[in-house]
């Protein structure tokens, strides 16, 4: 079924806020085998010269994605998540992010188009990432892909 | 800790430092599903991906992403990291390793500093390209 371009181009998700947890960047870096310890340890971090310990470049996207029901977006787009590909994901760094900020994502669908007369759709999601001072540290944007069944 | 690379040795073609993962297990990614929050049971209940089609479960490609971060944090510190981009080609299935590998493919001005851009591409086990991107770091 086609993503319902007149209500989804353009739509805006409700902002959604996230503190960034200590405990949380320590499992992430043990998931992705970074044994780097600015990731894990704030006395490491500290030495290396950071305030905190940083928030790893990839993380922003789950900090993203971390809003309540997460795939309710696709539920509302009638998308079955089980069709469904990560496409492409950029990142813009504008600011550091260290565990304890507090980030608020506001994410927009900026296009949606098809390929291979419909059997692939995309959208794109474009987020500006702004912390508790309201600084621009970050923007993501992320295309998903849709396997549509023939 | 890895230090900035300074602009007077840095030259379009030089490598960043190969990484290669250990096999990706089913353990890898339950954890990378309860880390970074993305509970999609594609990537961890075989039975439910079986019904959707999938031979088993496959890799987040946002777990080869932050693999292929690692490698870039291994060529300059996560500060001098301006942007970093990835499309994903192909998927990542359990038992492969990821291979990721970078060059320097321009040495540019921009915003008042020195930047390198950075081809980068992860390679699995099976010889199949799964992402490729760029990065752009400043210099020292």
């Amino acid at each position: 079924m086609p993503i319902d371009r007149t209500t989804f181009l353009g739509y805006e998700l409700p902002p959604h806020s996230m503190t960034v947890d200590a405990w949380r960047l320590s499992f992430f870096a043990k998931a992705i085998g970074e044994t780097d310890p600015i990731y894990s340890d704030l006395a490491a971090a500290k030495t290396a010269g950071h305030p905190g310990i940083p928030l790893p470049p990839t993380m922003i996207f789950c900090m993203e994605q971390g809003r309540p029901n997460a795939y309710k977006l696709m539920d509302d787009m009638g998308i079955d998540i089980s069709r469904i590909l990560h496409g492409e994901q950029h990142f813009a760094y504008h600011k550091p992010v260290y565990a304890g900020d507090t980030l608020t994502f506001a994410t927009k669908i900026t296009d949606i188009y098809d390929k291979k007369g419909g059997a692939l759709e995309f959208f794109v999601r474009s987020t500006r990432v702004t912390n508790q001072d309201r600084a621009l540290v970050a923007e993501n944007r992320g295309v998903v892909v849709i396997r549509n069944l023939a | 800790m890895t230090t900035q690379p300074k602009t007077a040795f840095v030259k379009v073609g030089d490598t960043i430092p190969a990484l290669t993962t250990e096999p990706i297990t089913r353990t890898t990614l339950a954890l990378y599903a309860g880390a970074s929050g993305d509970h999609n049971p594609m990537h961890i209940d075989s039975d439910f991906a079986k019904r959707a089609g999938e031979s088993d479960v496959f890799a987040h490609g946002m777990l080869s992403m932050a693999y292929l971060s690692r490698a870039l944090l291994g060529y300059a510190p996560q500060s001098a990291v301006r942007s970093f981009g990835v499309r994903f080609a192909s998927i990542v299935r359990v038992g492969e390793q990821v291979t990721c590998t970078g060059q320097v493919v321009e040495v540019f001005q921009a915003n008042g500093e020195t930047r390198a851009k950075l081809d980068l591409t992860a390679t699995t086990s099976k010889g199949v390209v799964a992402l490729k991107g760029e990065a752009v770091i400043a210099l020292g």
